[in-house]
């Protein structure tokens, strides 16, 4: 854990972690607790919403993670209104350039492409950057012949770059459709919460999609379609559970679990 | 010639009820046309329709977005936005296209993917993203016309294409004004402000390469505008059914690419 604590405190610029608070039961959980708890509530349960570091520290072996366009950093392509401001708050908040981290890694020895999205980067949302780390990412797994691994989490694309955001979908989407057609595995792993032209593209292009448990994952928002239609919506509408009954996702995984059922499969899929 | 409209004055204009969509320039442009229904899957979805004719004697396929014209069917076709048949009749259309190597044009004109409870229980997300992912790959010629609102994800769906036209007063963005000004100031009336800032106007998109052709407009009727669109069709049909099929893929895969890199 010490390695971790300290990337931690150089991105928060904390010396030590404060203790985390459960948003479902107020548990107040020491940090070394809850990262041992997979960052799940010891008291309830209850899933947090991973830091990218902390996904990273749970799943690829210790000291195998080769960072890639680290430095890459969103322009104001539309010079849309206190944008600017907007990325520098994000990137103080979360101490990340971008919503996204991506790089290579060895998961129980397998080597692979891995992208992380953190959602306190601006929710995660996708716009030039997001969109350019992780096609470069399936350009470089698709070069060195390596299968990739994409933990998601996005509000979608991002409204301060209009239309680039937009056509990042496709772009990614061309990037995945060419990973694939090498031969190579894509798996994708949704967590809370996976919406809007994230879902409407490349996490729904998984050869194998996982999810976490009740993780919120969907195209329109639900206060969207609430005010659109007038309908109530149903208990657990667009949870994980909603998308394994009507056939959009493989297999639910629990976190603790996670690692080990990528391991598996990632090892099915070697020749 | 550009005349001066506001971008939120060309919002009004491409959302204008009187304002041609699909099934005119598949009447006007289109001949012999037979129109194939449904996605094999779950239903037909009326929002988009679909079919084969020629343009000038080439067999093409057509996928427009339509929103109707009476009240009834403009529910019936729930006012342009489609459900995720319509994406997938959308695919298996574009599919056939490729199997008899025939170009496939798409006609855009929707605020976006329909947004209800049903639409997302049958995949509403998936849908966009297999047209995406499949139409990257599509071995024929795709040309995508922006003719009234390209309404975000759900305009993208058919908009992966290898030439990408706007006609004048169309508009083509990430968001509406009315939802971005929700989100930036919690004030959908201040949607003529947002309609600026988003830079969604076919002259934007122009000029950030987003778009290659824009059909003008001004002080032209509906027929003299299909015309004109017409024209620069069957030029870029001609154009671009010269290239090999691979030439074709990688052009379109650095169209995207580029964007953004």
């Amino acid at each position: 854990m010490s390695t971790l604590k300290t990337i931690l405190n150089t991105i928060t610029g904390n010396v030590e972690q404060p203790p985390r608070i459960c948003k479902k039961c107020n548990a107040e959980i020491p940090y070394e607790d809850y990262l041992a708890n997979h960052c799940i509530c010891p008291e309830c349960g209850a899933y947090f919403r991973m830091r990218a570091v902390e996904r990273l520290d749970a799943t690829v072996d210790k000291g195998t993670f080769q960072e890639i366009d680290r430095k890459l950093k969103s322009k104001n392509p539309i010079d849309f209104p206190d944008y600017k401001e907007k990325l520098e708050k994000a990137e103080k908040a979360s101490g990340l350039t971008e919503g996204v981290v991506c790089g290579t890694a060895k998961i129980d020895g397998i080597d692979c492409g891995l992208f992380i999205m953190d959602s306190a980067f601006m929710m995660g949302s996708m716009g030039t950057v997001v969109g350019e780390k992780i096609t470069r990412l399936f350009e470089k797994a698709t070069a060195l012949g390596l299968p990739v691994i994409g933990f998601i989490t996005s509000g979608g694309a991002r409204m301060q770059e209009g239309i680039f955001s937009l056509m990042q979908m496709a772009k990614v989407s061309g990037a995945v459709k060419r990973h694939s057609e090498a031969g190579l595995l894509y798996i994708a792993v949704l967590t809370d919460p996976t919406t809007g032209g994230i879902t409407a593209s490349f996490a729904m292009q998984g050869d194998i999609i996982i999810a976490e448990p009740k993780a919120l994952i969907g195209f329109a928002g639900q206060r969207v379609i609430e005010q659109t239609t007038g309908e109530k919506l149903p208990a657990g509408f667009q949870r994980a559970e909603f998308q394994l009954e009507h056939g959009f996702v493989d297999l639910i995984e629990e976190r603790p679990r996670m690692t080990y059922t990528l391991a598996k499969l990632l090892k099915l899929h070697q020749a | 010639m550009a005349d001066t409209k506001t971008a939120y004055e060309r919002v009004q204009a491409a959302r204008n009820g009187k304002r041609p969509m699909g099934s005119y320039y598949i009447e006007h442009m289109v001949d012999d046309f037979v129109e194939l229904h449904g996605d094999r899957r779950f239903g037909d979805d009326a929002a988009i329709v679909a079919g084969i004719g020629y343009i000038n004697h080439i067999p093409v396929t057509v996928i427009a977005m339509e929103r109707g014209d009476t009240i009834e069917d403009r529910m019936k076709r729930n006012f342009g936005c489609p459900e995720p048949e319509g994406y997938r009749k959308a695919l298996r259309l574009m599919k056939e296209a490729e199997k008899f190597h025939r170009p496939v044009i798409c006609f855009i004109g929707s605020s976006g993917a329909y947004c209800g409870i049903e639409a997302e229980k049958r995949g509403q997300g998936l849908a966009i993203a297999e047209n995406l992912y499949e139409m990257m790959g599509l071995k024929t010629p795709v040309i995508s016309v922006v003719v009234g609102e390209g309404g975000s994800g759900g305009a993208l769906a058919l908009g992966v294409c290898d030439t990408a036209i706007m006609l004048e007063n169309a508009v083509y963005s990430v968001i509406s004004p009315e939802g971005c000004a929700s989100i930036l100031w919690k004030d959908a009336s201040k949607a003529p402000e947002a309609a600026e800032h988003l830079r969604l106007t076919s002259y934007d998109l122009l000029s950030f390469d987003v778009v290659e052709k824009v059909i003008p407009e001004t002080g032209k009727t509906d027929r003299e505008i299909c015309s004109a669109l017409k024209t620069v069709l069957l030029d870029e049909i001609k154009k671009l059914s010269s290239l090999t099929t691979e030439e074709l893929l990688d052009h379109r895969y650095q169209k995207f690419r580029k964007i953004g890199a």
